[in-house]
């Protein structure tokens, strides 16, 4: 850490450095490239995964909150925080020539808070209509309905990236820069269509049957989650963490929970932990069987894809039965879980790992090696290991292309510290790596379950709390391994019963956006087959 | 004609909640009258209709997965002819609409509604659809696609199970059952465009115009 | 026509006789010419009645078998077992709407789906569906058949160009380029069977097939042939492997996009169709056809096998051909445009010529299993 705030310091004078719960370093918007580039330059331990990119309204300024990490230990962990008082027009420099996960983030950042960014080459709003009156996560927001009303008649899209260039005197030059030639070939791959896993919008230029280039629009879901949360109590925001990857909605629960559980120094019991772990473990079972059906239907397999849904059934019914819900299992609370165990649990599960191995072995015979789905996946969507980390591809995905990334490895949470598993690893970076990583990854879970059904201790399954609980002053951060790569809870907390800021890193948010880079070229059946790899989750993306 | 009389197989009347209400729109219609040919006619084209929904999924979260579930082996949505999900909205008969609908996508949806031919049908599968559910409160959020599109069958849940999904899906089957082609006697959706705005000059839209301009 | 073999036998269940009832009525009660307008027209009408019941049941029997492939159950609310689904589904769409498309080519956007299904009914109307049960007998039936069947793609290509949607324009170019390679390898293998039986009329091939079905008289070059004729007639009608065209999960419904109502209904069952004339031209060319199982010698089995009406045959064994079909579209995933223009034109049609050759050198130097065993399989 001394070497840390060394580099910092070089690159900065007067950065002020701080130890939180992380590393602190809050510095002039003029200072934080130079910062940024100084850590992601650093020999020894590189800087450059960048975790979160965070637009912030502090009242009297407008900031963003950066988190970084280190792709060769996860433990590494540094947050600069940098603001500009001007609300009239906020600029901030970019980082997206070091770090191409920045591009849609800070797109993201003037949608949200209208922070633009000297240097982005694509200054357009992200989840938001170029039309939107006013920045919503804005503190000075108007709730007024009447100001963006609801409509049906849809705005054109203007495929025209404005940008602001510095000069080399330091002069700022605004651009406007084509996105697609005007001899382009367009197609609308969404946001109603087949495959794209919900409401994702590629706009594709294609060249016959090849792929020239995408431009990925979103925001066709995006509810405000971030926003919602502001205005509710913790317990309250509970639920909405559900709905954002709700096929991983218990790991999701789980992160903030245990995000408010570290910051306001509630201890959960140990029953509740080995029911959290082997709640999560089912749950990324049910995550990547549904990721594994939806990609041999997106290779035009319908039959695989309702195999994939029988077995996820059985693991439906365990939840059902838990606790009632089905996709979204409502269990995980402040301080433990809602509901015990019901008494079959055990059994139930205990028949469910060998009856899914059986399974497993019956998708390799059935899908894994067939020739037509081996040559509409190997070799098919590469991505290396620098993209993987540039672009912040965490999960099976990032893995697959030998990234290794694994937050439970790295920072264990509940009992992951306790248990062996292996964090399955792949190096050809291609769909079947990822493919494979996948159905490996349930064995593991199975493997995992294997190791703590039987000896969940007895005891309370909820810590007592405070009716109202209020978090104390200061920024909290929690991250967790959900079936789709590193999911990640920010708080900021002013000491009030509702949070200032919340803010939730989506691992599909990488995963889309790097579809422009390894669909480039391509044939148009292979962009679904990819989409279909990367196995992202819409609502994730939009929050 | 009564509620007793519309039949679905393996599902008796008493069973559906809110019988009175469709018995209301049966006797709505029956002032209307009709010859006995025509009647029978109508029964006949009924049949095929209720029998034969065909299903879009405007699915765009959670409930999109349940409606996956749904269609899946497990519930399997074909036992009542329903699993020919066609993805072309020109192709379709009955719309799920599954998920929040957001500003954003609010005329998209209204685009592919007005794409399906006639008859068509909407279905608000879960609280997001019907009302905005627990996003109400947002600022990017449609409460209840019924401003936008005139709708059919509601379907509570966060999101519904496959079980909700098959009851909501068999009244829609009654519904359509009690249906007049030759007159084009139709029960009455819900349908709020009051809401809808023009963004830029503020003035009220016409609900009946017709989005599908391609 | 009669054929003089089949006299030795009763069939009791075929439709001759039915069929020369008919006529002779109709001779006694109106003039010639009449009789054989009155005729055709029946024919005509009984074509078209059996063309779309066909397609219906197929409808039926392809969603009840990609159920038990996917351990679900399928319809089972119309009738017993759900058999009337498809009735259901043939009402719906005969009065829902069809959309008039703005700024679409109004005229070749009509035309499109009559096209598809024409071609369809055009080579439908040559089959030999039984012993006597064929509209008309060409002397280049095989020829005809490749003919007509070929007209489909100009209805496909129409559709997705007066489409005015880029899903459909995609849709229909991958079609038009499936459809031209893989009917190169289908005509070949056809020639093969024709190089084989001499003749290209229909009656004379299934004829020539009594003791020995072309499958084996023509033993590993027949086989081949059989082989390719099924991957190519597959890939033909636009089917998973081979649904390009259509590719759900990519184009949404491909070059049929943008139908609705009946046009939608003659695609979707000029595709069920066009299943079963692959099938069935595949039965009678290289599987006897109509004709019951024949051994050389065994007469009181051959009655028996006489017993089962030729149109019984005729079924059952498209129908077998058919499920592997459904077997094989409810188990593979889709192939990408150019891994199938590979398959064709790299493996399928070279492959193809040097079987083409083969079986001439077959023929000519008397390999063939009639003439090595004119004893056991000789006519």
């Amino acid at each position: 850490m001394r070497d840390i705030t060394h580099i910092i310091r070089q690159a900065a004078e007067d950065a002020q450095i701080e130890e939180r719960q992380k590393l602190t370093v809050t510095v002039k918007p003029r200072q934080l490239h130079p910062v940024v580039e100084a850590l992601y330059r650093n020999k020894e331990l590189p800087f450059d995964y960048l975790v979160s990119l965070t637009g912030m309204d502090w009242g009297e300024t407008l900031g963003v909150i950066y988190q970084f990490s280190s792709s060769a230990d996860l433990t590494q962990e540094v947050v600069i925080m940098t603001a500009t008082a001007d609300r009239e027009d906020p600029l901030l420099y970019s980082i997206t020539d070091l770090y191409e996960t920045a591009h849609l983030n800070e797109r993201e950042v003037y949608a949200l808070f209208g922070i633009r960014f000297i240097n982005n080459p694509d200054m357009r709003r992200f989840l938001l209509n170029d039309q939107w009156k006013g920045f919503p996560f804005r503190k000075d927001y108007s709730h007024d309905t009447g100001l963006n009303p609801v409509t049906v008649i849809s705005s054109e899209i203007v495929d025209v990236a404005p940008c602001i260039r510095e000069t080399a005197d330091g002069k700022l030059i605004e651009e406007n820069n084509p996105v697609f030639d005007e001899e382009d070939y367009i197609v609308n791959i969404g946001p109603q269509h087949p495959s794209t896993h919900g409401v994702m919008h590629f706009r594709t230029s294609l060249d016959g049957e090849i792929v020239k280039k995408v431009d990925v629009h979103s925001g066709y879901i995006h509810r405000g989650i971030e926003k919602l949360c502001e205005s509710m109590t913790y317990p309250q925001m509970l639920h909405l963490t559900d709905r954002l990857d709700y096929l991983s909605a218990n790991i999701n629960r789980h992160a903030l929970c245990m995000c408010i559980e570290k910051a306001a120094e509630i201890e959960v019991p140990g029953r509740a932990q080995y029911i959290r772990t082997i709640m999560d473990e089912l749950q990324r079972i049910s995550s990547h069987l549904l990721a594994w059906a939806c990609q041999c239907n997106d290779l035009g397999a319908t039959t695989a894809f309702i195999y994939g849904m029988r077995e996820r059934e059985h693991v439906l019914d365990i939840f059902d039965k838990t606790c009632g819900g089905r996709l979204i299992v409502n269990q995980n609370v402040v301080g433990g879980i809602m509901f015990d165990i019901y008494p079959d649990f055990r059994k139930d599960v205990n028949v469910f790992i060998p009856y899914m191995r059986k399974r497993l072995k019956e998708y390799d015979d059935f899908f894994s090696h067939n020739p037509i789905a081996l040559g509409r996946m190997k070799h098919i969507g590469y991505l290396s290991r620098e993209d993987a980390i540039s672009y912040g591809v965490t999960g099976p995905a990032g893995r697959a292309s030998g990234w290794s990334c694994d937050v439970r490895k790295y920072k264990p949470y509940a009992l992951y510290d306790r248990v062996e598993f292996n964090e399955v690893m792949r190096t050809e970076g291609d769909s079947y790596a990822r493919y494979q990583n996948r159905l490996d990854e349930i064995a593991q879970s199975l493997h995992i379950i294997e190791q703590l059904i039987d000896n969940i201790p007895e005891g309370e399954v909820c810590a007592k709390t405070k009716p109202v609980i209020r978090l104390p002053q200061g920024q909290f951060f929690q991250s967790v391994e959900t079936g789709k790569g590193e999911f990640g809870v920010f708080v900021e907390s002013r000491g009030d019963k509702t949070p200032y800021r919340v803010k939730f890193r989506s691992p599909s948010l990488s995963a889309v956006s790097v579809m422009p880079l390894i669909c480039r070229d391509a044939f148009l059946s292979d962009l679904i087959g990819i989409a279909g790899s990367m196995d992202f989750v819409i609502p994730d993306i939009d929050r | 004609m009564e509620v007793k009389d519309i039949k679905i197989k393996a599902f008796p009347a008493e069973e559906f909640k809110d019988n009175e209400t469709l018995q209301q729109y049966i006797d709505a219609l029956k002032k209307e009258g009709g010859s006995v040919i025509v009647g029978k006619l109508d029964q006949l084209i009924d049949w095929g209709r209720a029998n034969s929904l065909w299903p879009l999924a405007f699915a765009t979260s959670c409930c999109g997965i349940e409606f996956m579930a749904a269609a899946s082996a497990h519930y399997d949505l074909s036992r009542f002819g329903m699993e020919v999900t066609r993805n072309s909205p020109r192709q379709a008969d009955v719309m799920v609409v599954a998920g929040t609908i957001v500003n954003k996508m609010a005329p998209l949806l209204r685009r592919v509604y007005d794409q399906m031919a006639e008859p068509k049908y909407v279905v608000a599968m879960g609280a997001c659809a019907i009302s905005g559910g627990p996003f109400v409160n947002s600022y990017n959020v449609v409460k209840g696609v019924e401003q936008i599109i005139p709708v059919d069958i509601y379907i509570p849940g966060c999101p519904p199970r496959p079980e909700s999904l098959f009851y909501g899906l068999l009244q829609l089957q009654r519904k359509v059952k009690v249906e007049r082609f030759f007159g084009n006697k139709r029960i009455k959706r819900n349908y709020r465009p009051e809401t809808l705005i023009h963004p830029e000059t503020g003035e009220s839209i016409d609900p009946q115009i017709d989005f599908d301009n391609e | 026509m009669q054929l003089k073999t089949m006299l030795f036998y009763s069939h009791p269940l075929e439709l001759t006789r039915i069929l020369e009832a008919i006529d002779t009525f109709l001779r006694i009660h109106l003039s010639p010419g009449l009789a054989t307008l009155a005729e055709g027209i029946l024919v005509g009408l009984l074509l078209l009645a059996t063309y779309a019941m066909i397609a219906l049941a197929l409808i039926y029997i392809e969603r009840k078998v990609a159920a038990s492939f996917q351990a679900r159950l399928g319809p089972n609310r119309l009738g017993k077992y759900g058999v009337f689904q498809s009735f259901a589904d043939m009402i719906k769409i005969l009065i829902k709407e069809i959309i008039q498309i703005k700024k679409a080519d109004k005229l070749l956007f009509y035309v499109a789906p009559f096209f598809v299904i024409v071609a369809s009914v055009l080579a439908f109307g040559a089959l030999p569906f039984g012993m006597n049960l064929q509209a008309i007998d060409f002397n280049i039936g095989v020829f005809y058949l490749l003919a007509v069947s070929s007209l489909g793609v100009i209805g496909i290509l129409l559709a997705g160009w007066s489409s005015n949607n880029k899903y459909s324009m995609i849709g229909a170019m991958r079609s038009g380029a499936q459809f031209i390679s893989y009917e190169l390898s289908a005509g070949f293998s056809l020639m093969t069977i024709v190089v084989l039986s001499g003749t290209m009329q229909f009656s004379e091939i299934i004829e020539g097939q009594r003791y020995c079905w072309n499958l084996f008289n023509g033993h590993l070059p027949a086989m081949i042939a059989f082989l390719i004729y099924l991957i190519s007639g597959h890939a033909e009608t636009n089917r998973g492997p081979f649904d390009l065209p259509e590719a759900e999960s990519e184009l949404t419904a491909g070059y049929h996009t943008e139908y609705s109502g009946l046009q939608f209904g003659f695609f979707y069952l000029s595709e069920y169709l066009n299943m079963f004339i692959v099938a069935a031209v595949a039965a009678t060319v290289f599987l006897g056809g109509w004709m019951p199982l024949q051994i050389k010698g065994w007469e009181a089995f051959n009655q028996a096998m006489w017993f089962i009406p030729s149109w019984v045959w005729f079924f059952g064994k498209a129908g077998l051909l058919m499920f592997f079909s459904l077997w094989v579209r409810w188990s593979f995933p889709r192939l990408r445009i150019d891994l199938l223009l590979n398959l064709e034109w790299k493996y399928l049609l070279p492959a193809n010529l040097v079987n083409l050759l083969v079986m001439v050198v077959v023929v000519l130097s008397g390999l063939t299993l009639t003439e090595l065993f004119p004893a056991l399989f000789g006519n």
